[in-house]
């Protein structure tokens, strides 16, 4: 097992430094980058100024080499528009986005997993056909879209929730459920083809053979192997889910990161946006490590694997 | 050098498998209507999307009290005839859309297959530039280069064409050292063709299949991220009608009720994605099997 | 003579399909005996019917079959008129079942002790740490060495042969009174097959245990069996005690598939094969399912299935050549 990890822990200091340096050629290669990282509205001087700052004129690979020394050491870059430090400014946001990642992730897989259950045990059933309807449906719709209609229908037709801001559970409910359509459906979609798989498997007859009441059959026996698939979409999906939720946040006016991110982009506060990137990736990296550990632990053959 | 075909299967043979079972007619028909109210834009929409009549803004549908029927679908905060702007946003979809995902199918696949037939210190490049892309947030990351490049409809198309490459690249290559195996290459490496002839006459025929059905899995993806790219005011920059950025307009008029400047939209949107999604559901079950894993 | 312990009659079960067109008679009017602590071969090739006829015992086929019409008595009770509830009683607790694939049948997540526990914990209420200790026990009586390691493990870490004793622990662990075995050697190594065979047959021994063994090898019918069903096409074309069977075969199938087998020392030099191949289960042909590759056709044979006929005393054959 540790092995595993250790061996995973590498990849991910891997890709971790590639990363980095897929961003850093990026914005070195629109020519001249002194004009994104300065502030709109500089004079020619401060131009100037900045480009002996970042020493822009010097190597490329040693322009590398101090950008990751300031990453190590947390320096992220000045935001124009907050003037703080773009690292304090992400960490402060990132919460709140979690916390709106979380609650979608839940909402899905409430909504997904059991229905997904229903439609593979009901196959070819009523719950079936509708839950796949349910799905096309909510794999084709944008989620803004459907976080601007909640808003049209909950908050100006029956005036029951708040269209925006955060601060109590129910601001919290429409981002959510917007957040997590999308992810419902293809969760659901998930947990049926898994789940029929798994049914259709020798261990599950065997235990029906045993003579097992069916709600252990499927309980216990179809359902922990179905929802390895899931799980591992899921938590992967939760950090596309922190990251897509830019649209989400910026229609609902909630503080995350991906409200940062519009803000960046609409004051034209470069630092931030290539900040979130950047801090996008990594997270990215790290949950996939956390998965990968996790799926250790669930599935006993992986902890044996060489 | 012509080496025997027979094992490696003919795009026309494969085609033939297509014409012989139920076609989904309605996600076609929608596209294609599509496609067609693209290429006609100009023709079809009643009024100039770009220009509105102060005076006649926040028009509702003309089955709707207020409404007229000069503007079937009613007008926009500044006036500008809605089913216009429908018709013209459709345009920006289906170039944007398909010419993106040509764009990023080309170069996905062809680094897809140089990647899985080369192997070696190419194969490791390219594997680790599409791990480090694929674990950069699409969304995120197009929103990162439209800031660095500036939005233009060239360049979303650009933008996009580099974020969802590494979707392809991935898939290709898997099918591509499976396909090393297969006799008819290694009787073509015997026979001592070029590793360039190999790879274009019969490596890329036999993972054309599986590029075409994720171009239109990817046809959904792509259009929903323009239009979110277009909603944050990074995409096809105003005044040219995209749906997202109808949408971003439509939420001026939200708290008012003015509904349909939302739901209009948006429906559009999920009615081009619905189509591609089930025509790409479609095509995978039908082109190959092998493919459902997607 | 008392009560059998399983009697057959009249079984036959369809396999329909969708939109109810294409109907598969995948058994046929079986008819079967099986006395307690005997063991019964069930051979045939593959698509004979064999693996349906063990499900429609236990009342475990899958949604497109259907039992038409027959009386599967099982202790004196018909087992076809029982409900769901009931039968799920019956399953692993009085009739057990073994499949093929030993890696497969049990659940990879699971613990070897879990899964050897559980129908113990279900049949007989028994709490976790008694079952797991009976566990235990049944390890040991499968000849699986230290035990008590084992229950803790995966069924991943253990090797094939093992899995299988696992899978016959599970079967014996609630003192059944029926085995259904469907081919559990043959995805065994043959130098462990032997060894499974003789475990086998020595709990048949000590639990008194009847046996049905689905096997599609007559080298381990005439080794295990007392009685043997050959099957062919969903029928049960001939049955009767494996001695009477082996010497004076009475069906032209049962004496093909006997000649097939090369014994050594014969100075055979080709192999005989049977002429052409299985039947179509959904289109079979007219009249006896056999008789397109039977070298003993007659004209009555393409007209009518035969009925069973007395060979001898408890040997019993379809075929219009017995018909005296």
């Amino acid at each position: 097992m540790r092995r595993y990890v250790a061996r995973r822990l590498g990849y991910a200091l891997l890709s971790l430094f590639l990363l980095s340096l897929t961003i850093f050629l990026f914005v070195r290669a629109t020519g001249d980058p002194a004009v994104l990282l300065v502030e709109p509205g500089a004079s020619k001087d401060d131009l100037e100024t900045i480009r002996r700052e970042l020493g822009l004129d010097r190597p490329l690979w040693v322009q590398y080499g101090s950008f990751i020394g300031n990453l190590v050491r947390g320096d992220f870059g000045q935001s124009f528009y907050y003037r703080t430090g773009v690292l304090e400014l992400y960490l402060s946001r990132l919460p709140n986005s979690l916390l709106l990642a979380t609650a979608a992730m839940a909402f899905s897989l409430l909504v997904g997993i059991p229905t997904g259950i229903l439609a593979a045990v009901r196959v070819n059933g009523w719950w079936d056909g509708a839950g796949k309807i349910f799905a096309l449906l909510g794999l084709s719709m944008p989620s803004f879209w459907v976080g601007l209609i909640m808003i049209l229908f909950f908050s100006v037709y029956l005036g029951w929730l708040p269209s925006s801001g955060s601060g109590s559970a129910l601001h919290l409910i429409m981002p959510a459920v917007a957040l997590g359509w999308y992810f419902a459906a293809a969760h659901m979609r998930l947990t049926r083809s898994s789940m029929l798989e798994v049914l259709g498997a020798e261990y599950v007859k065997l235990a029906r053979l045993k003579g097992l009441p069916e709600a252990l059959v499927i309980g216990k026996h179809a359902f922990k192997n179905a929802l390895i698939p899931v799980l591992t979409l899921a938590g992967i999906n939760l950090v596309i889910m922190v990251n897509v939720a830019v649209v989400v946040e910026t229609v609902f006016a909630w503080p995350g990161i991906g409200r940062l991110l519009y803000e960046g982009v609409a004051f034209r506060d470069f630092p931030v946006v290539q900040a979130t990137v950047l801090l996008g990736g990594v997270m990215i990296v790290i949950v996939n490590l956390f998965v990968d550990v996790l799926y250790a632990v669930i599935d006993p053959r992986i902890r044996y694997e060489r | 050098m012509n080496t025997s075909r027979s094992a490696s299967l003919t795009l026309s043979g494969r085609f033939a498998a297509l014409r012989l079972s139920g076609v989904p007619l309605i996600p076609m028909a929608i596209l294609a209507a599509l496609v067609l109210i693209a290429l006609f834009a100009d023709v079809l929409a009643p009024h100039d999307p770009e220009v509105g009549t102060l005076g006649d803004r926040f028009r509702p549908p003309a089955w709707l009290m207020g409404g007229s029927d000069k503007h079937l679908l009613g007008t926009d905060h500044l006036g500008r005839d809605v089913l216009s702007r429908l018709i013209l946003g459709a345009r920006v979809s289906v170039v944007v859309g398909f010419t993106a995902v040509i764009v990023a199918g080309i170069l996905g696949t062809g680094l897809g297959i140089l990647a899985g037939y080369l192997g070696g210190w190419v194969d490791q490049v390219i594997m680790r530039i599409t791990d480090t892309w694929l674990a950069l947030p699409a969304l995120t990351f197009a929103i990162f280069l439209a800031a660095i490049v500036g939005p233009s409809e060239m360049n979303i198309v650009i933008i996009l064409g580099a974020v969802y490459w590494t979707r392809y690249a991935r898939v290709i290559r898997g099918e591509v050292l499976s396909i090393k195996e297969r006799d008819f290459v290694r009787l073509a490496v015997v026979a001592g063709c070029s590793k360039r002839t190999i790879m274009r006459r019969h490596v890329l025929p036999n993972v054309v299949n599986s590029a075409v059905v994720l171009a239109t899995l990817m046809l959904g993806v792509v259009i929903v991220t323009e239009a979110a790219l277009s909603f944050l005011g990074v995409g096809v920059p105003p005044p040219k009608p995209a749906w997202g950025l109808m949408l971003a307009d439509g939420k001026k008029g939200l708290m008012a009720g003015y509904w349909w400047l939302t739901v209009l939209p948006g429906a559009c949107i999920m009615l081009m994605v619905l189509a591609a999604n089930l025509l790409g559901d479609w095509l995978r079950v039908k082109l190959d099997p092998q493919l459902r894993q997607l | 003579m008392s009560a059998p312990l399983l009697e057959i009659r009249d079984l036959s079960t369809h396999y329909v399909s969708a939109r109810g067109t294409r109907v598969v008679r995948a058994v046929e009017d079986v008819a079967l005996r099986l006395e307690a602590a005997e063991t019964l071969g069930l051979v045939g090739e593959s698509g004979s019917g064999k693996t349906t006829l063990a499900l429609s015992i236990l009342r475990l086929l899958p949604p497109a079959a259907r039992i038409v019409r027959g009386e599967i008595r099982f202790e004196g009770a018909d087992l076809l008129t029982k409900s769901n509830a009931e039968m799920r009683r019956i399953r692993g607790k009085r009739i057990a079942m073994i499949l093929q694939d030993p890696m497969a049948s049990l659940n990879p997540l699971f613990t070897i002790g879990d899964q050897v526990a559980e129908p113990i914990r279900v049949h007989e209420g028994t709490g976790r740490r008694a079952a797991w200790g009976k566990a235990g026990d049944l390890l040991r009586a499968v000849r699986i060495a230290s035990p008590e390691t084992r229950l803790t493990e995966y069924p991943h870490q253990m090797s094939g042969g093992m899995r299988q004793r696992i899978v016959g622990a599970i079967a014996i662990s609630c003192g059944p009174r029926l085995l259904i075995a469907d081919e559990p050697t043959t995805s065994l190594d043959l130098t462990i097959q032997a060894q499974y065979l003789s475990l086998l047959r020595d709990l048949q021994r000590a639990h008194r245990l009847a046996m049905i063994f689905i096997t599609h090898n007559l080298g381990i019918v005439a080794r295990m069996c007392d009685v043997v069903a050959v099957m062919y096409a969903g029928r049960i074309v001939e049955s009767g005690a494996v001695r009477e069977i082996f010497n004076a075969p009475a069906h032209p199938y049962t004496r093909a598939l006997l000649e097939s087998i090369p014994r050594l020392g014969d100075a055979q030099e080709r192999l005989a094969a049977i002429d052409g191949q299985p039947p179509d289960p959904a289109a079979l042909p007219a009249g006896c399912a056999f008789h397109p590759r039977c070298p003993k056709a007659m004209d009555r044979c393409r007209d009518a299935d035969p009925p069973p006929f007395t060979v001898a005393s408890g040997h019993s054959a379809r075929c219009w050549l017995w018909d005296s």
